[in-house]
């Protein structure tokens, strides 16, 4: 049996912090915001019909307790039926809750589900789950475990990535986001709205059209005092001692932005679509994850990828676009190098440099950008991957119908 | 109750219904935490707490220290049976808690040092004070023997100083005198005389009559805030950053302070207890902790103490000390034993000379005094005790001289020779070489029986070790000279017997020699450096060999007459030799060795290095290369044994440990080979053998060793 998607509609994404558009809109509301619309931007939608939300939420504490996704179910008006179940694979988390549902709908236990992810960055910042990785010593220190910046910074120094290399990928982001936004790419956005029906944010919030490279090279970068005052420059070249030092070239301006926003995408069989009259646009073709070195941790995305292209039989040339989470400049510069892929056909409408990272959502996100635009230039496949906490990697392959 | 006296302590309630317990051991030579005592206590304590008509009672000593640690020789015996040590610590920390919430109050009068398990006592009680006199010293050095506090100490200090403050206590071993101590939370109070200090412990007791500990008071908060609060969060991961900095993860005590302090701190202080003491156990067990209790503790407690001396010879006073060359060595030598009290006579070339020699003891005094630890009328005396002349006959009346010349046979004939004119005909004459064997020096003198070698390691002022070289003729006497004069000075010594580098120079320069193979082999540089130090060495062999000089190397290589040398010395030399010759790389002293030395700048490894040598990662995984920079010096250092250079097992520990930094979990550079595993370090030597050269050759009493299955420690008997 095979899964398709059928929609997939993101909020736009305010900045995760105290001047952020969107902390007075809790994460459960912008989880229903999306179930919202997805009901709405699909009139044969009979909502009686979708037997499940499954969430990917990193932060499940405070306002992302409990289980965020049945607490937006009920939210949504969906009916009492509406089961919710939120996940955490990191940063994959969003793309994780797209190849579950996809899952289920191929083994034959569900057929139509609604799959995404939620991240309210500023209203429960990262790391407030707390957790063992880096706090429990007998798992930290015999793990060499570092903070993701350092990880990234490893990555640069390791393949030699140099200050300018990732500026120069960060500023392109930019301006590929900011042309995106020029001429209106990204038409399954939704705004936020208040309880008034009051637009509370129309656009990405940090997408930065000014934006210059002279701007990037200026800025400090943000994991050098994390790396000698903290002692992680030398945990990571315990792990990789051939290294002499760690070259610390990430900033906030080649880094993914730190975001609020949710996401959601329908995915059901082809019987349930035919029933609703809903038009499959997408199948999911293969998905995968794969586990890598916990230190360097973020160059999963391109063992991942391999994984799924062998899945769906295909190569990396089948491939016609990639969306590779910018979570840190370096890593989507791996993945390219790694590959052999052009950064012509990644990231084309730039990526979460500048358009923002809300951790468990952006997988989600990532898919439906993806699938707007391979519509729009008519072509066939998409791989959407990302690098994940703990030395992960995931990518899923969709296909237009 | 009535009143109490044991060979442990003393008990008595005075008429206001205020018990004393003065702790005096008076079969041990100073009050230690031991599981009799603790039992002795925790009876007397629970009869006060069940007495109505005692009010409460003072905790003190009847020594000079309150109690300076553990038993360590108990510890030995412990770990065999966890099962059955974790259920007694149980059954301790119950009893404890039953004093600490039984509702009489107990106030701590700390009047000595207060260590380990000694102040573990005292967090057992509910108030402490201690007398403000600075000889007194309050910490917990368990990490240092591999250990942690496993009396309530890891889990108790943080509620009483934070987790930042007490990290510094725990992981590091930090000692803190009365006045920190109170700053920093670890005691209540602090009195100016023995008297005031039991006033104010009765005082407390009487305000104080329903006492609670902090970790059993729901308000309580922890200072600076717990785990997860902002501070608590950056903290720990501070903690384990820097950790790992530091120790690579080597040492498992200080990780596992680390859990139980991460654990402890989230749950009742019950539940806590029970942690530590599984944490405890486990590290009672490990190999690292036995290592560093008989390396680090033990076997220099002992030889700090003379061991190595000759049983049979009367102690050798050194009254005046003669010194000639005054170089770095000659002035260190100098500083270290005017400090110790003796006259010394400090003889260069010229009188400048040996002034600028003299001047050397200034610097270090002048920054003493700054730091407040010395006084400049101290440091007046200890000046007034080195004279300084270009005259031999200044010599006369010396007990000892010790010769630091520069590194020339023929200069050192002269010396010697020049010394032994005025020099008593029963007096000793030692060399400070570090290259040159003994026997061949003890060659230029009259009386080779009175001709020993004194090594000494470079900063003179700050390193442990002293080795004791015996050559072919040195007798008896001579070495219990050369003993006692080092036990006077303070430092550590080991006695060897002659041979080219003798221990320390020798194994040493197979570990810088290594680091230059595998580089020649093609292993990166800084993999060679980084692996190196993930072992635990101080410094990567190649920044030590820059450090030592490049040229040094050379000098001692061509000063060396032995026809047909070993092939890795002559590959190591002709190494040095290129890098010195053809690219003018000598060593730090000028700037340019393996890394270049920018001015005002870190250290970098010269980028040449790489390309020169076609250095790829792929060469060689970092565990092989981690085996060859540690295995080597072990290898060495048994051959060492077996030839008698060494006499003992625990001499070469100690003499590695001090002498060049091996790491101490290990134990030291022959206890490593247990530490790996006897086997399997001969079965990578001879896999070694096998792929890079015949210095891996296992010989047959190694090998014999392994089979037997015996421990490195038996080798001999």
């Amino acid at each position: 049996m095979e899964a398709y998607i059928y929609d997939a509609v993101r909020t736009v994404r305010g900045k995760g912090n105290r001047k952020g558009a969107l902390m007075g809109v809790t994460p459960t509301e912008l989880a229903k915001q999306v179930l919202v619309a997805l009901k709405e931007r699909n009139s044969g939608l009979d909502t009686s019909k979708v037997e499940d939300v499954i969430l990917g939420c990193v932060a499940q504490v405070k306002d992302q307790g409990v289980n965020i996704a049945k607490s937006a179910a009920q939210e949504s008006g969906y009916g009492d039926h509406l089961c919710g179940v939120t996940l955490n694979r990191f940063c994959g988390s969003g793309l994780e809750a797209i190849n579950q549902a996809g899952a289920y709908v191929r083994a034959g236990f569900s057929q139509l589900l609604v799959a995404g992810g939620v991240e309210s960055m500023s209203r429960v910042p990262m790391g407030s789950d707390g957790g063992g990785f880096l706090m429990d010593p007998v798992q930290a220190i015999p793990g060499k475990m570092v903070p993701q910046g350092i990880s990234a910074d490893l990555i640069a120094s390791k393949y030699g990535f140099s200050r300018n290399d990732v500026d120069l990928f960060g500023y392109e982001s930019q301006m590929r986001a900011a042309k995106a936004e020029a001429a209106k790419l990204f038409t399954s956005r939704i705004a936020v709205k208040d309880i008034n029906g009051l637009d509370i944010l129309t656009t990405d919030e940090t997408i930065r059209p000014s934006t210059t490279l002279e701007g990037l090279n200026n800025l400090r970068p943000a994991f050098e005092m994390m790396g000698s005052m903290a002692g992680y420059d030398a945990v990571a070249i315990d792990k990789y001692p051939e290294i002499e030092r760690i070259n610390h070239v990430h900033h906030a301006g080649n880094s993914s932005a730190i975001v609020d926003g949710a996401s959601a995408a329908l995915i059901g069989n082809k019987a349930i679509g035919e029933l609703l009259g809903l038009k499959p646009r997408f199948r999911i073709r293969a998905a995968a994850v794969e586990g890598t070195d916990p230190t360097i941790m973020l160059v999963g995305p391109a063992p991942a990828s391999r994984k799924a292209l062998k899945q769906a039989g295909m190569n990396v040339g089948d491939i016609d676009l990639f969306e590779v989470n910018e979570a840190f400049a370096a890593v989507p510069m791996h993945f390219m190098e790694q590959m052999g892929v052009d950064h012509s056909i990644v990231n084309v409408n730039g990526g979460a440099i500048a358009l923002g990272h809300p951790l468990g959502s952006t997988g989600c996100m990532l898919t439906g950008t993806l699938m707007d635009e391979l519509e729009r230039r008519n072509l066939n496949t998409g791989l959407i991957t990302l690098c994940i906490g703990g030395g992960m990697g995931i990518a899923t392959i969709i296909e237009r119908v | 109750m009535q009143n109490i006296k044991n060979d442990l302590f003393e008990f008595s309630v005075d008429g206001d219904g205020i018990g004393l317990l003065v702790i005096n051991q008076v079969n041990n030579p100073t009050n230690l935490f031991s599981s009799s005592f603790i039992d002795a206590y925790l009876t007397v304590a629970s009869e006060a707490v069940a007495d109505e008509n005692v009010k409460g009672v003072i905790v003190t000593s009847g020594r000079s220290m309150f109690m300076p640690g553990a038993d360590l020789r108990e510890l030995r015996t412990m770990g065999s049976d966890p099962k059955g040590q974790f259920e007694g610590m149980m059954r301790m920390h119950a009893r404890f808690r039953g004093i600490e919430t039984g509702g009489t109050p107990f106030v701590a009068a700390i009047n000595g040092t207060a260590m380990g398990g000694g102040l573990e006592l005292c967090l057992a009680c509910h108030h402490r004070i201690v007398l403000n006199n600075h000889r007194i010293k309050l910490g917990f050095p368990e990490a240092k023997v591999g250990l942690l506090p496993g009396g309530g100490g890891t889990v108790k200090a943080p509620y009483l100083m934070g987790l930042q403050t007490s990290l510094m206590y725990l992981l590091q071993g930090l000692e803190a005198r009365p006045q920190k101590a109170l700053k920093d939370g670890l005691v209540d109070d602090t009195a100016e005389t023995p008297e005031e200090l039991l006033a104010k412990a009765k005082a407390w007791i009487n305000n104080n009559p329903e006492p609670q500990q902090p970790w059993d008071n729901k308000k309580h908060r922890m200072p600076g805030g717990g785990l997860w609060s902002p501070k608590g969060l950056q903290t720990m991961m501070g903690a384990v950053g820097n950790l790992t900095k530091i120790s690579h993860g080597n040492y498992p005590a200080q990780n596992l302070i680390l859990k139980v302090i991460h654990d402890g701190i989230q749950m009742p202080i019950d539940r806590a207890l029970e942690v530590e003491a599984r944490y405890f156990i486990k590290l009672v067990g490990s190999k690292e902790a036995k290592n560093m209790i008989r390396t680090g503790f033990m076997g220099m407690q002992a030889a700090k103490k003379g061991k190595a001396r000759p049983k049979d010879q009367p102690k050798y006073e050194i009254k005046k000390l003669g010194i000639l060359g005054a170089g770095m060595m000659g002035a260190g030598i100098a500083y270290v034993s005017a400090k110790a009290g003796m006259e010394v006579v400090l003889k260069d070339v010229t009188k400048e000379g040996a002034e600028r020699g003299k001047s050397y003891s200034n610097k270090i005094l002048d920054k003493a005094i700054s730091r407040k630890r010395s006084t400049p009328a101290k440091a007046k005396a200890l000046l007034d005790r080195i004279q300084t002349t270009a005259s031999p006959a200044d010599l006369e009346g010396c007990d000892l001289v010790i010769e630091a010349v520069f590194e020339d046979p023929k200069l050192k004939d002269i010396v010697t020779k020049e010394t032994e004119a005025v020099l008593a005909a029963d007096k000793i004459y030692a060399s400070n070489t570090s290259t040159i064997p003994i026997s061949l020096l003890a060659g230029f003198s009259a009386r080779p029986a009175n001709f020993i070698g004194i090594h000494f390691f470079s900063p003179v002022d700050k390193m442990p070790l002293v080795e004791i070289i015996v050559g072919e003729k040195t007798e008896a006497k001579a070495i219990a000279a050369a003993v006692d004069y080092t036990v006077a000075i303070g430092k550590v010594p080991i006695v060897v017997n002659d041979s080219r580098g003798f221990f320390t120079s020798r194994c040493f320069g197979t570990f810088t020699s290594e680091g230059m193979f595998l580089l020649e082999e093609g292993v990166p540089a800084a993999m060679i450096e980084n692996v190196a130090k993930t072992q635990g060495m101080p410094v990567g062999p190649l920044a030590v060999t820059d450090e030592v000089t490049l040229t040094l190397g050379l000098h001692v290589y061509e000063s060396d007459p032995t026809p047909n040398k070993p092939a890795a010395q002559t590959r190591a030399y002709k190494l040095g030799k290129d890098l010195v010759e053809n690219h003018g790389r000598k060593g730090k002293k000028w700037g340019a060795g393996f890394y270049d030395y920018p001015e005002g700048g870190k250290k970098k490894l010269w980028k040449e290095l790489n390309s020169k040598y076609n250095s790829k990662v792929e060469t060689l995984d970092k565990e092989t290369v981690a085996k060859r920079i540690m295995h080597r010096q072990a290898l060495e250092s048994f051959r060492c044994l077996e030839e008698g250079v060494l006499n003992t097992v625990i001499d070469g520990d100690i003499g590695s440990v001090l002498g060049w930094g091996f790491p101490i979990y290990t134990g030291g550079a022959l206890s490593y080979i247990d530490f790996v595993g006897i086997k399997q370090f001969v079965a990578d030597c001879d896999d070694f053998k096998a792929r890079f050269g015949d210095r891996w050759d296992v010989s047959d009493a190694l090998r014999a060793l392994a089979e037997a299955g015996k421990s490195i420690h038996q080798f001999g008997k």
